[in-house]
């Protein structure tokens, strides 16, 4: 009776144990992605490449947290095998679907300043450099009320 | 509860995967650590960018550990730790459903909103209002999930102080429960990446 009430009490210890665990590398891996995104704004906008470079390491960061999270909070990985792969072989989904609306909105991009003339012109167009300016136009182009 | 999930999973998918389609077809976009960029009681001029964010960010991992140990109290059959987490599983949505409040108020009274965005492409030209009506759809979207799973808790906590589940046997009603906030934070880790981050 009591190496069974001892054997659940060290489960428990252990499973509390991983827990904290995770949560520890869950704040160090979201502590390294602001810190990233801190050091990001220092990278001129014109630096294109290693402004890509980085969201991409902060989109790894973001997916293995994202694994964390389901495996060990929402206790996925000691789940029965194929309830997990019931869930993951559908979200695989995911991989078609992002690459192909971003190209296609990458695409959209390329085509419009190709031809659209319009759409090349609007680009230029400055903000309006002081803040009350811009609320100002904001409240302009509010319809008037019906009154009269 | 994993199948609502995957449900879930996929219109939230669609629409950050939607966001990402229009920031890729729009020549400039708002600089988000010039948008989000203050925090409660700060001055006009405070330039704090991510601060707010982050510690939003942590309140809802920290609910989320809650969560876990209030899952774990109830396979123990523990009643009084799952009162205990579930409480501060609580505390902590209505912690975060502040601080999404503030952050949509003071945008608000800066001109954003649905329709209206003050504010200009990292580059100074004119920005569409897409911005903004992304921002406050997706962020809705989520503080919608957050509060229903506030509710949810609400009512697993009602539930666990009537002895409900001690007449079950079982807590294994607090652990789909768990499912769903843990979902919420997940989304949530999608959410401030997309918007905030990259």
């Amino acid at each position: 009776m009591e190496h069974t009430t001892t054997a659940h009490a060290n489960h428990a210890a252990d499973a509390r144990k991983e827990i904290w665990r995770v949560t520890g590398i869950l704040t160090v891996l979201t502590i390294v992605e602001l810190a990233l995104g801190f050091y990001m704004m220092n990278v001129p906008l014109d630096e294109h490449s290693k402004r890509s470079f980085i969201k991409g390491v902060i989109i790894i960061l973001m997916i293995s947290k994202a694994f964390y999270i389901i495996a060990y909070f929402m206790h996925m990985k000691h789940e029965v095998k194929n309830l997990i792969m019931t869930t993951a072989v559908p979200l695989t989904l995911f991989i078609w679907f992002i690459i192909a609306f971003l190209y296609e909105g990458n695409s959209y991009k390329n085509l419009r300043n190709t031809y659209d003339g319009h759409f090349r012109d609007r680009k230029e167009i400055m903000a309006p450099a002081h803040k009350e300016e811009s609320i100002k136009e904001i409240k302009a182009v509010e319809p008037k009320p019906a009154a009269e | 509860m994993w199948y609502f999930l995957m449900s879930d999973a996929f219109t939230f998918g669609a629409f950050l995967i939607s966001y990402g389609t229009i920031r890729f077809s729009s020549v400039g976009w708002p600089d988000p650590n010039k948008v989000f960029k203050s925090y409660p009681f700060a001055s006009e001029s405070a330039y704090a960018p991510l601060v707010f964010v982050s510690i939003m960010t942590f309140i809802l991992i920290v609910s989320s550990v809650t969560m876990v140990m209030a899952v774990q109290a109830g396979q123990q059959m523990r009643k009084k730790a799952v009162v205990v987490n579930l409480v501060l599983t609580i505390i902590g949505g209505l912690a975060f459903l502040s601080c999404q409040a503030w952050e949509w108020h003071h945008l608000f009274t800066e001109g954003a909103w649905w329709g209206r965005n003050p504010f200009p492409n990292a580059d100074g030209t004119i920005a569409s209002t897409n911005f903004t009506n992304y921002f406050f759809t997706i962020t809705g979207f989520h503080g919608f999930h957050v509060f229903s799973g506030v509710i949810i808790n609400i009512v697993m906590l009602i539930m666990t102080l009537t002895n409900q589940f001690e007449k079950r046997g079982h807590y294994l009603m607090i652990e789909k429960a768990g499912l769903y906030w843990h979902f919420v934070d997940l989304v949530w880790v999608f959410v401030f990446t997309c918007f905030y981050l990259i």
